[in-house]
Parts: structure tokens; C-alpha cells; sequence
């Protein structure tokens, strides 16, 4: 199966700082569905960024579907919720005009056309909020916000979804409600999903494969192999 | 009112701002920069300083100290230099200090100069609105152009970074279009008072709009009705057009604060 990211010997600290990250070694392939966990710190997000191509490792390499990430060209097959503290979830958007803004870098200038719209109703449809589609924003529950943010990443067709923090912010039935969701468009669209959270228990059940990052990765096999100990008491998946 | 020639010129140029400044504004609100236009103005006040000094016209000096101090403020946030705000704070001061001993070198703290700073419905000529309406006009073109890169990259500018939009390129077009903004406004309204006109209008439509696009509809529709009635106000009462314009704004801003308490 070819690869959607790999990470080969990958160093990384922040200009003159402490190591964030550590000798990492990391292959994601098409179409898995990856959880990366790990303390507050302990550098998820900096892998992340650096899988997205947004930070140059110190030691080694990242590739994104075989290319260089920093460099990497097809950037709309990239899908990207990002935490909700960097996201405009208090704006005066509407959800549909949150999805359309998803079509941007296909469409950056002129109205949007026919497959533009056709693209964006998908999306709705597919997360569940094409009946919320007018509404705005900021008058949605945490959970709803994230799935028009979802809806907005699905928009441009990617074929890799990259989730950061994903249930921050959103209530524990929330959080299972939107695992279960991203395990079904995992399964419809064949799309790879890397799922970044502290936490990881609202896709334990859905994931087959769980890293844990810790300066280096300190775990990557199936959730069933993990320590009890290890696992998240807040989601009991009864 | 209108019979005389400079109400018409201020009135004709007061609607190209009245228009330009919330529509500008509206991505500044968005992206948590709304003080950015009273930096961009102070470095503005700068210009207008060596403009005298110089023996050259201020408006084309300030217009160039804008742009100028605009793409300092960009350069340092994007680099990541200084947080925004702190970016912002080294601009305002240096620019307030520059034009501070400018002016006092070119010995010009004196009534022309409350023009500059605060609007006058006097100053207008007919080559000042064809300058106006040009550079205004243009901006607002590639407002419109832009339009969906913009409004991505102010809901979300990591997304936007992701997606490969050219972010740091979208975000010096909206910090050089606040400069010119000011630039076009600082005989009406003043480059002290100008980044109110830009902040005002869309912080009271935000709170009876529905959609984004409405948010930019009712901004431009309370810009404009406060740049009216200000200089209308201005011109009876004999006061100066910036701060008359200003205070119509935080009217309208009012009166929005009350239909939103009174919906809930």
C-alpha cells in the first residue's frame, strides 16, 4: 500500500530549544485510520505540523504521498480541522459559507460554480448539517461547529484528513457522536485520517492503530495492545 | 447644503470612504486586528510631518508612510518577531514620536495640521475626489476579487496555509489596503479618527447580521449612513467631520447593542 506520510529519523526542536521531538520513525499508509496521542507537550502537535509540511524537521525527513512535505504540491488533497482556538468559531459565518470557504484554494477568485456547490452540499450531507446549513455559527453547539469544520475540510475531496484536537471544547456524547462519525466517513470515502488529541478514547474503538508520542514515539500497534492503564476511563463504549 | 461646491466634494468623497472604510474593516475585525488602523494611522501622522518638512503634499507622504508601516506591522507578525500586538505597539509609537519631532522641525503645529488629523469638510478639491474615487474604486476591486481567499483565511489561516493559499500574500493585500485606506479618508474623516470608521460599522452589524455576506451589506450601509450624517453635522454645527462622523458610528453601534439586547 503507498504511503500517505512517513517520517524517517525526524528531529525536531524549535529554533535553539530542547528537543520537542525525537528520532521519530513513522509510516501512515493510504487509507488508515491513525490515532496520535499523547500528554500536553509531548509533541503531537509539532508532528503534526511538521507531517502537514508547516515546520522543517532538525534531522531527517518527512514525505507526504512521497514528497517532500514542506514542499509538497497538491495541497487540496489535504483536509485540515485545526483546534478550535485557531478556528473562527465565533464569527458571523454561516455553516454553509464556512464549507464553501473549503473550496477556496480551488476556486480562490470568480463565483463558485455548479461542482463548487455540488461539492459543498456533499460535504454537508455527509457530516449531517445540510438541515443546519443557514444557521450561524456561533449559534451551534460546540460539537455542530466542529462537524461544519469537518464539512469544510471534506469540500475540496481530500485524501488525507488531519484532525488536531479535535474534541476540545465538545461534550463527552459529542465526542463519541463525532468518532462515530469520522469512522463512517473513513469507511465510505476510503480517506487516511490522522486523528491528533490528548485523548484518543472517542476513536479507541474505531482506529486501528494508536501512536502515542512522547518526545518519541513510546507506542504504535492496535488500542487492544495498550497497557489498562493506558486507556481512557471517560469513554466506556458500553 | 449641497448648493456649495465643497459640501458636494466632501459628500461624494465622504461615500467612497463611508463605503471603502467598513468593507476594508470587516477582515480586520475578523482577524482580531482591529486596532491595526490606528497604527497604520499614528506611522500616517508621521508622513504628514515629513511632508511639511519636505515641502511636499502630505497626502501623498502620509499615504506612503501608511503603506510603509503596514507592511512593518505584517512583516513582524508573519515572521513572528513580535506577537500582534506587540507588532502594532512598535509601529503606533514610533510612528506618534516620529511625527511628534517632524513636526516640530518643520515648525507646522498649527491649524492645517488639525486637518490632517482630524478631518475637515473644507479641504476637498476636485483632484483630491479623482484620487479618491481611483484609488477607492481599486480597492474595492480587488476586495471583490479576493473576496473568498480572504474570508478562508480569516476563519481559518492555518487551514488556508494547509490548502495552499498564499497566506502571508493575503494577509500584506489586507494591511495594504487599510494603509491606503487611510490614506484615501485623511481629508475627511482624519488619520486619527479614520480606523474607527473602519472598526465601528462592522462591530455593530455583527450583531443583527445573519451571514458573513450581510455582515459586509449592513457594515458598508452603517459606514455610509455615518459618514453622512456625521458631515451633516459637521457642516451645521460647525465641527470637525472626523470626530461628528465617529460619534455617528457609535451611535449606530448603540442603537444595534439595543436591537441585539432586545431579541434575546
Amino acid at each position: 500500500m503507498p504511503l500517505a506520510v512517513e517520517f524517517d529519523g525526524v528531529d525536531f526542536a524549535y529554533g535553539q530549544g530542547p528537543a520537542v521531538l525525537t528520532g521519530v520513525d513513522l509510516r501512515v499508509a493510504e487509507g488508515e485510520f491513525v490515532a496520535i496521542a499523547g500528554p500536553n507537550g509531548g509533541g503531537k502537535t509539532t508532528l503534526l505540523r511538521l507531517a502537514l509540511g508547516l515546520e522543517r524537521p532538525t534531522r531527517g525527513a518527512v514525505l507526504l504521498f512521497g514528497e517532500t512535505a514542506r514542499t509538497f504540491g497538491a495541497r487540496t488533497e489535504i483536509g485540515y480541522l485545526a483546534q478550535r482556538t485557531k478556528i473562527g468559531v465565533h464569527a458571523p459565518a454561516t455553516v454553509r459559507e464556512v464549507v464553501e470557504a473549503g473550496r477556496a484554494a480551488l476556486r480562490p477568485i470568480g463565483r463558485l460554480r455548479r461542482d463548487d456547490h455540488a461539492a459543498v452540499d456533499e460535504a454537508l450531507e455527509r457530516v449531517g448539517m445540510h438541515e443546519l446549513a443557514g444557521r450561524r455559527l456561533s449559534t451551534l453547539s460546540g460539537g455542530q461547529q466542529q462537524r461544519a469544520f469537518i464539512a469544510k475540510a471534506l469540500a475540496a475531496h481530500p485524501s488525507l484528513l488531519v484532525l488536531d484536537e479535535p474534541t476540545t471544547g465538545v461534550d463527552v456524547a459529542a465526542q463519541d457522536a463525532l468518532g462515530a462519525l469520522l469512522h463512517r466517513l473513513h469507511e465510505e470515502l476510503g480517506v487516511t485520517i490522522l486523528y491528533v488529541s490528548h485523548e484518543f478514547g472517542a476513536v479507541e474503538r474505531f482506529v486501528e492503530r494508536l501512536v502515542l508520542v512522547r518526545e518519541r514515539i513510546v507506542f504504535d500497534g492496535p488500542p487492544a495492545q495498550l497497557p489498562g492503564l493506558w486507556h481512557d476511563p471517560s469513554h466506556t463504549h458500553a | 447644503m449641497l448648493d456649495l461646491e465643497f459640501m458636494r466634494l466632501a459628500f461624494a468623497a465622504g461615500a467612497i470612504v463611508g463605503v471603502l472604510a467598513p468593507a476594508v474593516g470587516f477582515f480586520l475585525v475578523q482577524r482580531e486586528m482591529s486596532l491595526i488602523g490606528d497604527g497604520i494611522g499614528h506611522v500616517a501622522f508621521a508622513g504628514v510631518a515629513a511632508g511639511y518638512l519636505l515641502g511636499i503634499s502630505p497626502v501623498w507622504t502620509a499615504l506612503a508612510a501608511a503603506l510603509i508601516g503596514a507592511g512593518g506591522i505584517e512583516w513582524l507578525r508573519a515572521r513572528r518577531r513580535a506577537a500582534g500586538d506587540q507588532a502594532l505597539a512598535i509601529v503606533f509609537y514610533t510612528g506618534i514620536a516620529g511625527g511628534v519631532v517632524l513636526i516640530s522641525a518643520a515648525g507646522a503645529l498649527n491649524a492645517n495640521l488639525f486637518s490632517y488629523l482630524f478631518g475637515s469638510i473644507l479641504t476637498v478639491t476636485g483632484s483630491d475626489l479623482v484620487v479618491i474615487a481611483v484609488l477607492g474604486i481599486g480597492a474595492l476591486v480587488v476586495l471583490a476579487v479576493l473576496m473568498r481567499a480572504l474570508i478562508a483565511v480569516s476563519l481559518d489561516e492555518d487551514g488556508a496555509r494547509v490548502a495552499g493559499l498564499p497566506v502571508p500574500v493575503l494577509n500584506g493585500v489586507i494591511s495594504m489596503l487599510a494603509a491606503l485606506t487611510i490614506g484615501v479618508s485623511m481629508r475627511i474623516v482624519g488619520i486619527l479618527l479614520i480606523a474607527a470608521l473602519m472598526v465601528l460599522p462592522v462591530i455593530a452589524a455583527q450583531r443583527i447580521a445573519w451571514s458573513l455576506r450581510s455582515t459586509i451589506g449592513v457594515s458598508i450601509c452603517f459606514g455610509l449612513l455615518s459618514v453622512l450624517v456625521g458631515l451633516t453635522v459637521s457642516y451645521y454645527a460647525n465641527l470637525p467631520p472626523g470626530g461628528t462622523i465617529v460619534l455617528a458610528g457609535t451611535a449606530v453601534f448603540l442603537a444595534t447593542s439595543t436591537v441585539e439586547a432586545l431579541r434575546r
